[in-house]
């Protein structure tokens, strides 16, 4: 047992992608498929107001809102905010102003990017258009941006039926977001003893428990797990199970066996693969030892040691 | 008199020093301190607690179901009543400020982390927005606060002069919190969303906070001088920002009135207002003015430390703590999430008058 040693901090680059895909309501359907085919619509609610861009429910009464009406591309900018750093995936990738824009004949502001040379060039108030993206999909993206635009407010909303040909009734939000992660002191502890084929878990002061890969807090007594101690590298299946789908990029040849293994001196098992013997011999109590592979961070699966199996009694607390 | 059909007080509070990284610690291992401190604060055990909730997001941490890792600090084995919000965790110490209401536990702990350091926060929270039209632009947290700013500008609410002074204010009070992340001169910056400049912005960090709730007779047990909760309410605004009134906070003042806020006079306000403009409406909302005797932030608040999800529980244990210490007799504790104050809870604590 010795006392845990200031931690090396390991770190990865963790990326978390994600393309959601949501189905559009009639009145999203309508606006988004209405931007592909150039035109801005919105709602109006029973009390009168049009709401760009739209909503189905009305943000007052709860009341559904369904009634189309077609507004004009220009606008004034109801505020803003100048964005010096574009950061990724923001719609322009030089500096640009953030605005809230009332569309000509809406009483309500939709939010986007405005492209003018500077802060200066921008004030509330100011007159703008829509850019168009050059290709368009049915997306809040096709508005490409605004831009500054002369001309007379006043338009009024119209009256639409919200018909187009093929409908968008669906988008897909495609997300990316780079993360670096760091796991702790507990779990890089345990990480830096695999890569030197040792497997070490870390003891509760209280309840005097192993756990193996540690986490750092006993979940039992609530109190952090320091003293670190050296496990197996031999243990005992105490419960398995037989896999015969084959999971994508993953070589393993169906079936095989994937066990709880209490390594000897651990207070609860981990998870491995059993191999070296038929998938249909291995059972409750077979005594295993880890086999690592040149340059695995971890052992690549477990096999016999060729020992007498457990007895039953040694490791049924663990299963 | 009696709003609520139980008397609930919190009776301890504690918190990390809030840091820009902590990448040396789990999300466990920077909780569990916290944990061991407030319950050490009121003799209990883990096992002792009827309640345990937290607040968290997984978008901070990049991992799913993250939270659960936290319970190992809690002792949630044997199995414990326990619950978590995805929001700040002023929402878990409501949710369980209900469970005890409910008679069905007497003493609850609530905590809540923010891990930021190990992404980007202004991208990450951009994934909280409405999907459909906000959340494909990316529009990040400092640049919707920016707008907001900017309407409050051309209102004549403030300018930027006057929101200089509430950066300077907040990291001046924080001087005396051991726990703040920025203290004193904190240069004013350059923009980052004009005109929002850098000490206008919150700090990014890593942080923990956690308190502890009890009913009635047991509060008085625990702690010499409870900071009862003797309103407490949240309310929400429409999610577009379009639809709103950026230079209001109507969400805020019913939760308020409701809360009872207006009741009577207060003399600590404890403003979960990560961006200097967002106080200028607090302020408003709540009737606070411009300096009538009210301590506003006296922690140096979210402008001097803001783990995210934290940093709003955190105003209603500061609040507490200023009433445990006899510093405060009528505190108003706010807590805010989503975009440009689009989520709000108030709380009143009180402490017993000699
Ligand atoms: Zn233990």
């Amino acid at each position: 047992m010795t006392a845990a040693s200031p931690p090396e901090v390991l770190r990865a680059p963790l990326i978390v992608e994600f393309p959601f895909t949501r189905s559009l309501g009639p009145v999203q359907s309508a606006f988004l498929t209405g931007l592909r085919e150039g035109v801005v619509l919105g709602v109006k609610t029973s009390g009168g107001k049009v709401v760009v861009p739209p909503v189905e429910y009305d943000p007052v009464t709860a009341e559904e809102v369904r009634e189309l009406v077609e507004v004009a591309a220009t606008g004034t900018v109801t505020t803003w905010a100048w964005n010096g750093r574009p950061r990724p995936h923001q719609p322009l990738d030089t500096p640009f102003a953030w605005v809230l824009v009332k569309f000509d004949g809406a009483d309500t502001a939709l939010l986007h990017a405005l492209d003018v040379p500077g802060p200066e060039a921008v004030r509330t108030g100011m007159r703008v258009r829509v850019r168009w993206a050059a290709d368009r999909t049915g997306a809040i993206t096709d508005i490409a941006c605004f831009e500054p635009y002369e001309g007379p407010a006043g338009a009024e909303a119209v009256p639409h039926d919200g018909v187009f040909a093929d409908a968008v009734t669906g988008i897909v939000a495609e997300a990316r977001l780079d993360y670096v992660y760091s796991p702790g002191r507990a779990q890089t502890a345990y990480i830096n003893a695999l890569s030197e084929r040792r497997t070490v878990g870390e003891r509760c002061p209280s309840c005097h428990k192993v756990y193996v890969p540690p986490r750092g807090a006993c979940p039992t007594c609530g109190v952090a797990t320091t003293d670190q101690v050296e496990v197996g590298p031999a243990g005992t299946v105490t419960t398995y199970c037989i896999v015969n789908i084959k999971a994508r990029n993953l070589d393993i040849e169906v079936p095989y066996v994937y066990a709880h293994i209490a390594l000897d001196g651990a207070g609860l098992a981990l998870h491995g693969r059993i191999g070296g013997i038929p998938y249909d011999q291995v059972r409750m109590g077979l005594r295993v030892e880890p086999v690592w592979t040149e340059g695995g961070r971890h052992p690549d699966h477990y096999r016999p040691t060729g020992e007498p199996d457990a007895d039953y009694d040694a490791y049924k607390e663990l299963i | 008199m009696a709003r609520y059909a139980r008397e609930v007080a919190v009776v301890a509070f504690a918190q990390s020093d809030h840091l820009r990284r902590t990448d040396e610690l789990s999300e466990v291992e920077m909780v569990m301190p916290v944990l061991h401190q407030v319950l050490a604060a009121t003799g209990l055990k883990a096992g002792e607690i009827g309640f345990t909730c937290s607040g968290s997001s997984d978008y901070l941490a990049g991992r799913a179901f993250s939270f659960t890792m936290t319970l190992d600090g809690v002792g949630a084995w044997p199995p414990i009543s326990e619950s978590h919000v995805e929001m700040d965790g002023a929402w878990a110490l409501y949710e369980a400020w209900v469970k005890i209401q409910t008679g069905e536990a007497d003493t609850a702990l609530v905590y809540a982390y923010g891990k930021s350091s190990p992404g980007s926060v202004r991208d990450v929270l951009t994934r909280q927005l409405d999907p459909y039209y906000l959340a494909p632009l990316w529009p990040d947290s400092v640049a919707l606060a920016a707008l907001q700013a900017q309407a409050l500008i051309d209102a004549g609410e403030t300018d930027e002069r006057a929101l200089a002074a509430i950066g300077a204010r907040s990291r001046a009070a924080a001087e005396a919190n051991p726990h703040a992340q920025l203290r004193g001169a904190v240069p004013q910056g350059d923009y980052q969303v004009r005109p929002l400049r850098t000490w206008d912005c919150p700090p990014i960090g890593d942080g923990v906070a956690a308190v502890i709730l009890a009913a009635g007779d047991l509060a008085r047990q625990l702690c010499e001088r409870p900071a009862w909760i003797t309103g407490i309410d949240h309310r929400i605004e429409a999610h577009g920002l379009g639809l709103r009134d950026l230079t209001d906070s109507p969400s805020t003042r019913i939760a308020a009135e409701h809360a009872g806020v207006f009741e009577a006079p207060v003399d600590t306000a404890e403003l979960h207002a990560p961006f200097s403009s967002q106080e200028v409406v607090l302020r408003k909302a709540l009737g606070l003015g411009d300096g009538d005797g009210v301590a506003v932030n006296p922690s140096g608040g979210a402008l001097a430390a803001n783990p995210v999800m934290a940093a709003g529980l955190i105003r209603i244990g500061e609040a507490a703590a200023r009433i445990h210490r006899g510093e405060s007799d009528r505190a108003v504790a706010h807590a805010t999430s989503g975009p440009c104050l689009q989520q709000n809870l108030v709380a009143v604590l009180e402490g017993d008058r000699a």
